[in-house]
């Protein structure tokens, strides 16, 4: 996850306008402008709409349409951790649906970690899988859960 | 003593279960570690190898499965229980690998390396050739497409490359969203350079000049491996301007999927690459004359691309040799779920379902009776232990009502609740669905709730009329979707009706033949109305 740089409106429109300057060159450069503003700010936001609609050229409405068709375009800051627990088939063969609703539960009042489902990371015949901070973890329980978040950012791979 | 060459997993599947800390641990110790992909034995990750002279003096690989930091010390002083040569492993040996012959084997952005296990063979005799020979040769070859529509390759491309135009594109469609498949993932992951080479194969039999990978934002690995891979190609004019000093030129670069499982299909994908929303287009026209852009565009999954290099290398009819029936060739199939041993299984077509759950997978990981198997995705049909004897092809599993997708097999011991999974198809296909077509849009919300009437009904006649209803909206989905979200969707649910009816609060198979019968009289009246 990106780190959120604390900047004022106009400094903020600034950096979205270099971003989607840097790609607006390519063949279809929408996607790649919105993964780079959410890699940098960590989200996107309202405001980052127009500036990126008036480099491409396109109707507000159309970048508002594609950013909010898409699940990885998020509109609002992610907590300091991010829980991804997959929910499709295969790991609910092996008990996802009970592991995501007691994660749900035990940092429901914790605004430090944010848990969300996800469907399907590749790693099926390893599951539960899930996502702590972006680093996958296979045969997932809540204790793995757990000991990933307790390991101090910087000591992470 | 210097200690051996020791070959850790850098795949994802590995890496989740402490790939790296085992890695870093035989560093620490000394250890040259090299990261090749994984062999596809996945329970027994993270697997490590040991590279040791053999009988003969040549080194063997000796594998250690399920290896954590603290046996790292065991394995260099030769204490550590192996598994014995991993290539003799019986559940390899019994494999017919050749899409994922290299998988696991090398160091996946090694270019060297690739070389020297036959890589871009197939290139170097593709330029040899002309484009309408080289179409002809995959066309030979059976090759029929991998992502699930069977559609045969040799086919599509002779589409494109008759089609007039000045620029044509090659995509790759990575998006590999269906739950219990990860071939697509750990091919890249494992063996880039094959789907470079087989993209690059595509590009000079159609006439292409650019490509581009569609590629999920799930799979960071994958992502990072292929623009790795993708550079060093550059650098090896493998890609670029005049490829090996041939008239091919072609430009290849990744994109990024951004979390909507629809962009898998064809035509949504060639959206989301535009840079739109994810919706899906009208059929005609179809890609191969008007795609990306509108203009003539190859699109095929990442196992029909990375096959193409083999089927060059070997000539197409070799390829044609293997298989079954009307399917040719191998398929990789991928064991998940509730697996003892799952993985990957590319073998021959018409290989049994029964022989890959029970013969491969060992059964499930809970120990309990297998319940069922759901092949193909999310999209794809429940099947019970009764229907284990169909052989894995196209044809044999359309005529089931089931189809073979992209090769998943998803095991379910006997504590799956198949009215619960039903639910899910429809809750999944709400969630995901486009909003394009209305029978996806509506009809998977109006599924959820019909399929909570039935489960929670308390009256047998309600649940009659739930059961018509469901049936009714099932049919409309799947003659008016515009493609295979919504269209398949009803696969699943009427899937896990058929077989297992009493989850559904339905009393018996013989009751609910009876009820389904006066069901069908009461609703043909003279008005044609329905309850």
């Amino acid at each position: 996850m990106g780190i959120h740089h604390e900047q004022d409106g106009t400094g903020r429109a600034a950096a979205v306008r270099v971003l989607a300057e840097q790609h607006s060159g390519q063949r279809g450069p929408l996607l790649p402008i919105l993964h780079d503003v959410v890699a940098e700010h960590g989200y996107v936001a309202e405001e980052d709409i127009p500036v990126i609609a008036e480099v491409l050229n396109l109707s507000r409405a159309e970048v508002h349409g594609v950013v909010s068709f898409y699940h990885d375009f998020r509109r609002t800051p992610s907590a300091t951790h991010e829980i991804r627990i997959c929910r499709a088939e295969a790991c609910q063969s092996v008990g996802a649906e009970v592991l995501y609703a007691a994660t749900r539960v035990a940092y429901a009042e914790d605004d430090g970690v944010e848990v969300t489902e996800v469907f399907c990371l590749g790693n099926c015949a390893l599951g539960p899988s899930g996502m702590v901070d972006g680093q996958l973890l296979g045969r997932l329980t809540p204790e793995r859960l757990a000991g990933a978040l307790a390991v101090p950012m910087e000591a992470r791979p | 003593m210097t200690e051996p060459t020791v070959w850790v997993p850098c795949d994802a599947a590995a890496v989740s279960v402490g790939a790296d800390e085992v890695a870093e641990a035989f560093a620490a110790a000394g250890a040259t570690v090299r990261r090749n992909g994984s062999r596809g034995m996945l329970w027994l990750e993270p697997l490590v190898e040991v590279e040791r002279p053999g009988p003969d003096g040549s080194p063997q690989r000796i594998g250690y499965a399920n290896l954590t930091p603290e046996r790292v010390g065991a394995v260099l002083d030769g204490s550590a229980e192996s598994i014995g040569v991993v290539e003799d492993h019986g559940w390899l040996s019994r494999q017919r690998r050749v899409t994922f012959a290299r998988v696991g084997v090398i160091e996946p952005t090694d270019i060297a390396s690739y070389e020297a296990h036959g890589g871009f063979a197939g290139l170097r005799r593709a330029l040899s050739l002309d484009p309408a020979a080289v179409v002809a040769e995959v066309t030979a070859s059976g090759l029929r497409g991998r992502g699930g529509a069977g559609f045969p390759t040799g086919i599509k491309w002779e589409t494109v490359r008759k089609a007039g135009s000045e620029v044509k594109f090659v995509c790759c469609n990575a998006d590999e969203g269906d739950s219990g498949t990860f071939a697509d993932r750990m091919l890249i992951e494992g063996d880039p350079f094959t789907l470079i080479e087989g993209m690059a194969i595509a590009a000079h039999a159609v006439g292409a000049s650019e490509g581009y990978v569609y590629l999920r934002s799930e799979y960071p690995h994958a992502v990072a491996t292929l623009r790795r891979a993708i550079d060093v190609a550059y650098a090896h004019g493998w890609l670029g301007e005049r490829i090996q000093g041939s008239d091919l030129s072609f430009d290849l670069q990744v994109r990024v999927g951004a979390g909507a499982y629809i962009c898998g299909e064809e035509t949504s994908m060639l959206e989301s690459l535009e840079g739109r929303r994810g919706e899906v287009r009208a059929k005609p026209p179809i890609p191969a004359l008007s795609g990306l852009f509108g203009r003539p565009t190859v699109i095929n999954n990442v196992m029909s691309l990375a096959t193409v290099p083999m089927i060059l290398a070997d000539e197409g009819q070799e390829y044609a040799s293997l298989g079954y029936e009307r399917s040719r060739g191998t398929s990789v199939f991928q064991l998940a779920g509730n697996v003892k041993q799952g993985g990957i299984v590319e073998l021959e077509f018409g290989v049994t379902i029964g022989d890959l759950v029970d013969g491969f997978g060992g059964g499930t990981l809970t120990g309990r009776p297998v319940k069922a198997v759901q092949i193909g995705g999310p999209l794809g049909a429940y099947l019970p232990p009764e229907r284990f004897d169909l052989p894995l092809d196209y044809e044999a599993l359309a005529a089931a009502d089931a189809m073979i997708g992209h090769g998943g097999v998803v095991v379910f011991d006997d504590t799956m609740d198949a009215s619960r999974m039903a639910r899910f198809a429809m809750e999944f296909c709400a969630l995901e669905s486009c909003g394009k077509c209305t029978p996806c849009r509506i009809g998977s919300t109006r599924g959820v709730e019909v399929i909570d009437r039935i489960t929670t009904a308390t009256d047998d006649g309600v649940r009659r009329t739930q059961l018509t209803l469901l049936d009714d909206l099932c049919t409309t989905m799947t003659k008016g979707s515009l493609c295979a979200m919504g269209g398949l969707t009803p696969m699943p649910v009427r899937s896990a009706l058929r077989h297992w009816p009493q989850d559904f609060g339905v009393r018996d198979d013989h009751q609910a033949t009876a009820e389904a019968a006066d069901l069908e009289s009461a609703t043909v009246t003279t008005e044609g109305a329905r309850p």
